[in-house]
């Protein structure tokens, strides 16, 4: 088999144990980019020399019979939103076209440390705000299963490299749904961590108390190891919570018999996609099969969830995004009469349709006269949409919904209402406003060949539970070994 | 009766510095007005009783001492720089005529 085929603890167990050099891994990775890629279209930027220089480096200490970190020369893609030094960060926005950072993100420092090797920064929705990675300013990444369909967004070319085995895993970011659902759309693993598990310093921010950075990955056991790479408290980041990180891999094993799976009355609604509805049925099925226990619950509060995200992720947008101003970095308009006309200039020309319509709307709704009956009426919802978890959490253990309301659309299909494609996030919203882990795997296939997602939500800080549920769930199906035909 | 007028969505787009076009105007104006109908729904329920949630975790004012450390050295604060004189960013005049 092919070198890129394989996941990380597969890649991994071949060069800790000096069957595989690194250097044949990243030169397998890169042709393998090179057959396919060009239909695909997930990267914005490659780094061969620098991540053949790294390979390099592991592959002489491995000759010398050094000890190398765990994760030596296992290879990455990062999507565009995450800083890293010296290499073009984009957030595929023409306002950060030509930006490069001068720092790692966290999150890269501590990978970098394990070993991985970046091969590239993957293309988004611009600065996270999609669900399709059609409001890219630059390309249109292809789903590998589908060509004329989305790979869903934000983390579209995330979850379309690790689909089309140009990476052997990545990194996305979560603030509504955004690997989670690519995820679900391109047929792989991915996991939303709770907030505060995974410190955001140096990704660029969209809606503050909603981003989290999450693995992308080909299984389970990927998606554990490397949320244990990088998890945990960051000084850098006061929002990192305190807490000591578990051996997210040790805990996939055992079990889950007398576990008790919620299954929420109002994510399997009448006039559902009939397909999604019997994958997810049949996934449910495979659950109780291994003993899990289903309690029928409730998320009362769930048809509230898109209009307070629609609130409340804007308004922090608005405050987030003020600081592309052509000032200090970034794309600055060539022609202005004085400093208030080159940001109004720099900003019209630098950012695209989606960005710009949730500035506006979030500048709304926080203006005097609207703060009161918009954002903070929005605060309150979020509080009952949280509460409803906590009541669900006692009569179970986690909660199993389907990832999104309908397959893998086709382009254009959903981009001129942006209300239509708000709706698409409809089932992963709610985690994000409350805070809570929620990972998708794939559940099965639509009769045109389409993945289906199953998204399991869990506790705060009990990303165990909901990695050994998912793991269970692989392991007694084959759908996440099903690679699309490229 | 419209949710927002394009007056609004003017005035809206000029605190956020955002110089908009007149054909993204009209489109933002209705999109706006579509979505404000949907966010509607949010009174449906009474939360006089609801405290607002601003953040999901225990936060405690996260401080250290105020002690110098090693930071962005200048030549790299300046790398990015659109318009640069020496150690300064340059910008466009400030006062408008």
């Amino acid at each position: 088999m092919e070198l890129y085929r394989l996941t990380i603890h597969e890649l991994r167990d071949l060069i800790q144990q000096g069957q595989v050099s690194p250097v044949e891994v990243v030169q397998n990775l890169f042709i393998r980019i090179g057959q396919v890629e060009e239909r695909i279209q997930a990267y914005n930027t490659l780094t061969p020399r620098t991540a053949l220089a790294f390979a390099k480096k592991f592959e002489d200490m491995l000759v010398r019979k050094e000890k190398v970190p765990p994760l030596a020369g296992i290879p990455l893609a990062i999507k565009d939103l995450i800083c890293t030094k010296g290499v073009a960060t984009t957030c595929s926005s023409k306002i950060l076209e030509n930006y490069i950072p001068p720092y790692n993100a966290t999150v890269v420092n501590r990978l970098n440390a394990a070993g991985c090797v970046m091969l590239g920064k993957t293309n988004m929705d611009e600065f996270a705000m999609g669900s399709s990675t059609e409001n890219s300013a630059f390309k249109k990444t292809k789903n590998p299963w589908c060509l004329d369909c989305v790979p869903g967004g934000s983390s579209g070319g995330s979850a379309a490299a690790v689909a089309a085995d140009m990476c052997a895993g990545a990194l996305g970011s979560d603030t509504g749904g955004s690997v989670r659902q690519p995820a679900g759309f391109c047929g792989i693993t991915a996991l939303k961590p709770t907030y505060g598990r995974v410190s955001r310093f140096g990704l660029v921010a969209f809606a503050s108390s909603l981003d989290q950075i999450g693995p992308m990955t080909k299984d389970v056991r990927d998606a554990a190891i490397l949320l244990r790479t990088f998890a945990g408290h960051d000084p850098l980041d006061s929002t990192s919570a305190n807490l000591p990180v578990p051996d997210y891999e040790g805990a996939l094993a055992g079990e889950i018999a007398g576990l008790r799976i919620g299954t929420p009355k109002e994510y399997f609604i009448p006039g559902m996609h009939p397909e999604v509805e019997s994958a997810i049925d049949q996934a449910i099925l495979v659950l109780e099969g291994l003993g899990a226990v289903r309690e029928r619950v409730s998320l009362p509060h769930t048809d509230y969830a898109v209009a307070t995200y629609y609130l409340v992720a804007t308004a922090e947008a608005s405050s987030n995004l003020a600081r592309y101003d052509g000032v200090k970095y970034g794309y600055r308009t060539p022609q202005s009469a004085h400093l208030i006309d080159m940001y109004m200039k720099t900003r019209r020309e630098g950012f695209g349709p989606e960005v710009k319509r949730r500035i506006i709307l979030g500048t709304y709704a926080l203006s005097a006269g609207y703060y009161d009956a918009y954002y903070l009426k929005a605060l309150k919802v979020r509080t009952l949409i949280r509460q409803d978890f906590t009541e669900a959490f006692k009569r179970c253990d986690v909660i199993v919904t389907p990832t999104s309301p309908t397959p893998p659309f086709r382009f254009d299909e959903k981009i001129d209402d942006p209300l239509q494609m708000y709706l698409e996030d409809i089932f992963t919203i709610s985690a994000n406003l409350a805070g809570v882990p929620g990972i998708n795997v794939n559940c099965g296939f639509t009769k045109s060949g389409l993945p289906i997602g199953l998204q399991i939500i869990g506790r705060p800080f009990d990303e165990q539970t909901i990695l050994k549920v998912a793991h269970a769930f692989e392991q007694a199906t084959d759908w996440h070994t099903q690679r699309p035909w490229l | 009766m419209a949710k927002i007028t394009r007056k609004e969505v003017e005035y809206v787009a000029r605190l956020a510095r955002l110089e908009l076009t007149d054909e993204e105007r009209e489109r933002l104006t209705a999109q706006l007005d579509s979505i404000l109908g949907y966010i509607d729904k949010l009174n449906q329920l009474d939360t006089s009783v609801v405290e607002p949630t601003t953040t999901v975790i225990p936060m405690v004012s996260v401080m250290r001492d105020d002690e110098v450390r090693p930071s962005l050295k200048q030549a790299e604060a300046l790398a990015n720089a659109p318009d640069r004189e020496g150690v300064l960013f340059r910008v466009p005049r400030i006062i408008e005529d």
